[in-house]
């Protein structure tokens, strides 16, 4: 779960950096887009956020995270279906292909900022 | 009160991490020095597998070792021990290795002087596979003993690696493990892969590996 604390640290630097460049005075909320396959919990990452940022314009900054799904592509006849996270033994759907390419899941950004 | 605004990000959350690391890439190149990551699970073998990797390398290589760890210098010990520089570098609780982390670490050694640097990443499949530290190779390894059904479980180090090294294979004959299951479940993650089945211990399909990390480094340094 430590893993998140590495995260956050990141996200801050980016939002700092981007907070200076629109003279911003206080980040009231920051928006990331994380994809399916990279594992965020976002309680962990709030308080991890908190702990960080206490200093910072960024303190009390709420972490909103919309999780992208993981969805694949048969590259046999282009079929787009959500990948089974659970089980991960995947074949397309409709002709049976076992060539899928990965489309979305691996997201990890940070969107935009709700600032003042 | 100043009113309340959005502005737009849009950038990757390791952006300053991805770009220190294509520096750390430079550097090796300058210094014609081949860094290899080496990720896995908490006691997989990563440090019986580099003492035996730099045994069948270190007459043709120059090696040092970047050792990572919550908070112990053991492993670096252990490889010091064999009179190869190895620097310890102590996450401080993190799980993982970054760039910044990897850099100081490369500064330690004596870089014009190597032409192989192995870093053992922290033990564990998940944060580290997030972060790019710089290095020219990534490779994990999964050991028999862990079972065969890990690609279900941490996808995301399956698919960006370059090789995984299927270690303690003296112990198939004890464990109920699928190779071929094994096999069909990372190729479908990540086609490209190259898989080495060996057993650091007794020494058994080290040659392929090292043949290939050999065939790394050469070109490389060219």
């Amino acid at each position: 779960m430590m893993h998140e604390l590495g995260i956050m640290k990141n996200v801050l630097e980016v939002a700092l950096e981007y907070a200076e460049k629109n003279e911003v005075k206080k980040i009231r909320a920051i928006n990331l887009t994380i994809g399916a396959l990279s594992d965020i919990i976002p309680e962990y990452a709030q308080m991890f956020f908190e702990l960080i940022a206490k200093d910072t314009i960024a303190d009390n900054a709420k972490i909103i995270i919309e999780k992208i799904p993981a969805r694949i592509r048969c590259r046999s006849c282009g079929t787009e279906i959500e990948m089974d996270l659970d089980h991960l033994l995947y074949s397309c759907s409709q002709c049976g292909s076992e060539s899928i390419e990965l489309v979305s899941g691996r997201e990890f950004r940070v969107t935009s900022m709700e600032v003042e | 009160m100043d009113p309340v605004r959005i502005i737009e990000v849009k950038k990757s959350i390791l952006f300053n991490n991805d770009k220190k690391a294509e520096s750390v890439r430079e550097y090796l190149q300058k210094n014609k020095t081949f860094m290899l990551n080496l990720m896995s699970s908490p006691g997989s073998g990563k440090t019986s597998l580099i003492l035996r990797t730099i045994e069948h390398l270190r007459q043709e290589f120059r090696i040092g070792v970047l050792e990572a760890d919550i908070d112990s210098a053991v492993d670096a010990e252990r490889i010091q021990s064999i009179e190869i520089p190895a620097v310890q570098l102590r996450t401080g609780g993190m799980c993982h290795l970054d760039a910044g982390m990897t850099e100081l670490g490369l500064k330690e050694l004596d870089m014009a002087e190597l032409d192989l640097v192995i870093v053992e990443n922290v033990g564990n499949l998940v944060c580290t596979a997030d972060f790019d530290i710089g290095a020219v190779r990534n490779v994990m390894i999964l050991s028999v003993p862990e079972g065969d059904d890990k690609p279900l479980k941490y996808p995301l180090m399956f698919a960006t690696s370059d090789v995984l090294l299927v270690n303690k294979i003296d112990y198939l004959q004890f464990a109920d493990f699928n190779m071929d299951a094994l096999k069909e479940r990372v190729y479908r993650l990540n086609p490209d892969i190259n898989i080495f089945e060996v057993s650091a211990k007794t020494d058994q399909g080290m040659e392929a590996w090292v043949d290939w990390l050999r065939g790394e480094i050469r070109q490389w340094s060219a």
